[in-house]
């Protein structure tokens, strides 16, 4: 299967507050398989958000490269790097919606921003966009006057509009309650469905988060633990990981654990 | 911070290094956003509204009070040696060639440079400037760009609102409560003040305007990586308070360098 994204023995390192480095990121290599979903889990600080980062080119890596359809974007600058995001949609942990503008001219932000379309078109696609996310009727409320998973709605049709070939979602049920994220988790798989795009979730939801990925990705201590599928975390011999499902996954997984 | 002094030495030379050499790509990027696709003039218009008719009120009185005190003062000084008539040249002149540039920028920087800094450091901190990085829409031409071309426009123009309340400020004072000649005070602004005394304002006016944008805007668009400045809504309330004071400090010694390479 071609992969969309592929990290080639990439470093990352922080200066720590109280002096020394911290490397959050050590050799990792990896790649992410086009039209799948994969999901990266890790506790906090052990660089998933920094991971998210390199893929979009807000953060260098020290060493290595990060390809993204098989152009290098730790190499790319100015126009060729603005090219190469144009294929992401970026859902962030807290939407980023802009404060002073209206439901509608943030969803219209990016096609009037990136594209040559007329007024009466941008109306024409956001408004149609809108009633897909079940957001029609709000189009001029501001994102204060939202609730957190009409926000995150919001975000998510703002980053469909260039129609991006993978989205990228930061913790993307963070502050949610189990209603509003059971909501969330089904409006991405129906829009992956329906678009086809290659999703890459970062989140401390787990398990349920788990029901969408096609392949998970764990990170600890600067290493990845790469698993073709949720069901395989379960054989993993790795105490680190077999401690993870303890915590995150609890009974789920525990029978298998107490047979082992 | 390091125990060691010498570690800690060197590092806050590199800290301060290459937050001069962030600080000057953040003004390249900033001017060449100007040439960037497409230019958003309504955003400009915005911009200088807010900037420029947002602090008219406070030119109009900080300029008549500097101007009322500046002919009080004046004729108490002038009057010691028989040269009240001398009141407009001096009024008009401290007016336009320091105070009214100096002031203005200082005022200019308190009220608008001090919005500017809080709304992008806010934008910064909620991940707003990410977005549209992730957009690929250009922060600079969206966000920067109209704020430093709407402060070199309005600075300059509320200097000259303000040189002429305060030369107004100047003469109430001067001519109606001290009594000097009326035809004096306008003979002596008239034979002193030259085109050069005008641009010499001009030119600080410009120079005032670029650096309270540029050092307002650095401040909130890098306020994540700002030493010492903490996280959250305290990193915002912090730097905006440091961009208010470095650019007035700045103002304050470019004045005074201007002044000496062009008086």
């Amino acid at each position: 299967m071609p992969s969309a994204i592929e990290f080639r023995d990439v470093v990352k390192t922080f200066a720590k507050s109280s002096g020394g480095l911290q490397t959050v990121l050590k050799r990792v290599s990896f790649s992410i398989p086009a039209g799948k979903t994969t999901v990266i889990a890790g506790g906090s600080g052990q660089g998933k958000s920094v991971t998210l980062k390199l893929i979009l080119g807000l953060m260098q890596a020290d060493a290595g490269q990060v390809f993204v359809h098989d152009q290098d974007i730790t190499r790319a600058r100015g126009r060729e790097l603005e090219r190469l995001r144009t294929q992401f949609g970026v859902l962030f942990q807290g939407s980023a919606l802009f404060d002073s503008l209206t439901v509608f001219e943030n969803v219209a932000l990016p096609l009037r921003e990136r594209t040559e379309k007329s007024e009466v078109e941008i109306r024409t696609l956001v408004e149609a966009s809108l009633g897909q996310f079940e957001l029609a009727g709000h189009e001029e409320k501001y994102p204060a006057q939202l609730s957190g998973g009409m926000q995150k709605r919001v975000g998510l049709a703002r980053a469909m509009q260039l129609k991006p070939s993978i989205m990228l979602f930061d913790e993307p049920t963070t502050g949610l309650d189990p209603v509003m994220t059971r909501e969330i988790y089904h409006l991405f798989a129906r829009t992956q469905a329906e678009f086809g795009f290659t999703s890459v979730i970062v989140s401390h939801d787990i398990p349920k988060i788990f029901n969408l990925a096609d392949q998970v990705i764990i990170l600890n201590k600067g290493e990845m633990d790469v698993f073709a599928s949720p069901e395989a975390i379960q054989w993993s011999e790795k105490p680190h990981i077999q401690e993870f499902v303890k915590m995150t996954m609890g009974d789920i997984y525990q029978s298998h654990l107490v047979e082992k | 911070m390091n125990g060691n002094p010498i570690v800690n030495l060197g590092n806050t030379g590199l800290y301060i290094v290459t937050d001069i050499g962030k600080m000057a790509i953040f003004l390249m990027k900033s001017l060449r956003g100007v040439f960037r696709h497409p230019f958003r003039l309504q955003e400009l218009i915005r911009q200088v509204h807010f900037v420029g008719v947002g602090s008219l009120a406070v030119i109009f009185f900080t300029a008549a009070s500097t101007g009322m005190v500046l002919g009080l003062q004046g004729y108490y000084s002038l009057n010691k040696f028989g040269a009240e008539g001398m009141l407009g040249s001096a009024v008009s002149l401290t007016l336009i060639m320091e105070l009214g540039p100096v002031l203005t920028a200082l005022m200019v920087a308190g009220r608008a440079g001090s919005a500017m800094c809080a709304e992008l450091g806010i934008m910064r901190i909620s991940e707003q400037i990410d977005a549209l990085d992730c957009m690929a829409i250009d922060p600079f031409r969206y966000l920067i760009t109209p704020k430093f071309l709407a402060t070199l426009i309005a600075v300059p123009l509320l200097t000259a609102v303000f040189d002429v309340v305060g030369i107004a400020g100047g003469y109430v004072a001067g001519v109606g409560l001290m009594h000097v000649n009326p035809g004096s005070f306008i003979q002596g602004m008239q034979t002193s003040v030259t085109n050069h005394d005008i641009q010499l304002g001009i030119i600080k006016s410009f120079a005032f305007a670029l650096l309270v944008v540029w050092i307002c805007t650095g401040r909130g668009f890098f306020v994540r990586e700002i030493r010492g400045a903490g996280f959250g809504a305290e990193s915002v309330s912090r730097v905006t308070t440091q961009a208010v004071v470095l650019s007035s400090i700045s103002v304050l010694v470019f004045d005074y360098l201007l002044t000496a390479v062009l008086l």
